[in-house]
């Protein structure tokens, strides 16, 4: 395997409804922000792929629309995966282990805003048995989480106090967007959204974008002078059919984890991709995680979850914590789908 | 044991319909431009790299990656530098056929806007053609394409082709 670290990460402030930005206003200045960090010009780019997804903007191609920010002419070499960026950075990993190029440049973006995001998001069930049932995003997370505080594994204050935890580093980060302090006996006492989730055990609906360079070997030590390393990714699916899945755990979460060599070994933080309080919980169940490791010191998804935007996130404010000297080693994790159903780990470490 | 064969004729409608509603926003660029027409102006942006003019303003130039947004008023007559006869009836046709479709390069531009052209014989079009916008009046002018009815033929000389050959 060749050597492949993160050396760039840019986003744009998450906020709950952009009205100035279209698709290439979103990308240009992350991508901007991203390669000035990596002392890259876009012409040294060898291979550049973006996630985003048509529905959440309403029309088709749309992410033809965002190219223009990445200087597509004279020719680049391109890709675009409909999905979240995270797996955009997971092809271009696999990209750069051709060996042929040593640079590749990833951005999302996603307006969330546009129409009715749960709404949008039946589009992705099962089209024959369970999308005629309307069961929207946040009711099958609450179905989900009623399954994990049934198993006794988290309470309803638990998820508020986990809450709670976010919104206090989410303080800290100038692009989440909710960032005002609430204890957890305040959100509390909130109306249910879906029982038994209330709004804060919910993600925010958010606009936003960010942008990520990838760099291999000694390029990378060149370019910059702490590259986030990438010492394991994979990620792993889970059948389409809710019934079929044991919705209190992540075994695709798990066997990522495997295949990416982090299980049992020393994190100093973890960024987790979970847009539901509970769902942070089976998370790091899956991976083990003790008390020791820092969990979303971003905020998470909680506090800023612009789709195709926020599981590349992860990816990025991991990577930037350990080039910044915040830690050593660091598991990042993507997910999409409802109820956790595909999921993304990847290891990052820093050079002593 | 595998279930036996269904004589029965196979399940081939299943109704499912889907209704998603948008509020779609016209962005920074695109929105300086729609409200340049409700003044009766054409605004395009400057590429700071290329000094290249894009109509509209465009939030990346797709050859240098920066805004291209540096306000710029154009003239609202050009030159065509492409086009085609409609003579195909559809619904959405604005007019009966034949009609003329045209790509115009307009003076101040670097990159063409399509229009139609109106009042002249259809084979009458041709590269080269001067025209100039014909506007709605001022009552009915609006953050919108359509503030220009059509274009119409200056009657002036056509234009070299070498004044349009890098832009076709």
């Amino acid at each position: 395997m060749r050597d492949v670290a993160i050396i760039a990460f840019a986003q744009l402030p998450s906020v709950r409804r952009d009205v100035t930005r279209e698709e290439v206003e979103l990308v240009q200045p992350v991508v901007a922000a991203a390669l000035a960090q990596a002392h890259l010009r876009r012409e040294d780019v060898g291979f550049t792929v973006s996630g985003s997804c048509d529905y959440l903007l309403g029309r088709p191609f749309s992410f033809v629309m965002a190219l223009d920010a990445v200087a597509p002419w004279p020719p680049i070499h391109e890709s675009h995966v409909e999905m979240d960026g995270a797996w955009a950075l997971w092809e271009a990993w696999v990209r750069l282990q051709a060996g042929d190029i040593d640079t590749a440049l990833i951005y999302a973006y996603g307006k969330s805003s546009l129409g009715d995001l749960p709404e949008v998001l039946v589009q992705q069930l099962d089209p024959y048995v369970v999308a005629p049932l309307g069961a929207d995003a946040v009711g099958l997370a609450a179905l989900q989480a009623r399954a994990l505080i049934d198993a006794g594994r988290v309470t309803e204050r638990g998820l508020a106090e986990l809450a709670a935890a976010r919104r206090r580093q989410a303080a800290d980060n100038p692009c989440a967007q909710r960032r005002a302090p609430r204890s957890a006996d305040e959100l509390l006492a909130e109306p249910y959204q879906v029982a038994p989730l209330r709004a804060h055990a919910c993600p925010p609906i958010s606009d936003g974008a960010c942008a990520v360079v990838l760099a291999a070997g000694d390029t990378a030590r060149r370019l910059v002078s702490s590259p986030a390393w990438i010492r394991g990714i994979d990620h792993r699916i889970e059948p389409h059919q809710l019934g079929m899945r044991d919705l209190t755990a992540s075994p695709s979460t798990r066997l990522a984890a495997e295949r990416a060599g982090a299980l049992g070994g020393r994190f100093d933080l973890a960024e987790l991709h979970a847009p539901f309080a509970h769902q942070e919980v089976i998370l790091r169940d899956a991976l083990g995680l003790d008390d020791g490791v820092a969990i979303n010191p971003s905020g998470g998804a909680l506090s800023a979850n612009p789709m195709m935007v926020a599981g590349l996130a992860r990816l990025g404010e991991a990577a930037t914590r350990l080039m910044t000297g915040q830690g050593r080693r660091a598991v990042a994790h993507a997910t999409s789908g409802p109820c956790l159903q595909h999921n993304l780990v990847c290891v990052l470490e820093r050079d002593v | 044991m595998s279930a036996p064969p269904d004589e029965r004729p196979p399940v081939t409608v299943l109704q499912a319909p889907v209704r998603l509603d948008y509020t779609v926003t016209a962005g920074h660029h695109l929105s300086t431009y729609l409200r340049a027409l409700a003044d009766r102006k054409i605004v395009g942006g400057r590429c700071p790299e290329c000094h290249k003019v894009y109509l509209p303003a465009r939030g990346a130039c797709p050859t240098c990656g920066v805004p291209a947004d540096a306000p710029v008023e154009v003239a609202d007559q050009g030159t065509v530098t492409t086009f085609c006869v409609i003579r195909i009836p559809f619904d959405a046709a604005p007019f009966p056929p034949p009609y003329v479709a045209v790509a115009i390069l307009l003076d101040g531009a670097d990159m063409p806007i399509f229009h139609l052209v109106r009042g002249i014989e259809p084979d009458a079009a041709r590269m080269g053609m001067r025209v100039r916008a014909v506007w709605v009046p001022d009552d009915q002018l609006g953050p919108t394409l359509a503030s220009i009815r059509w274009f119409e033929a200056t009657g002036e000389p056509d234009a070299p082709f070498e004044a349009i050959a890098s832009h076709l």
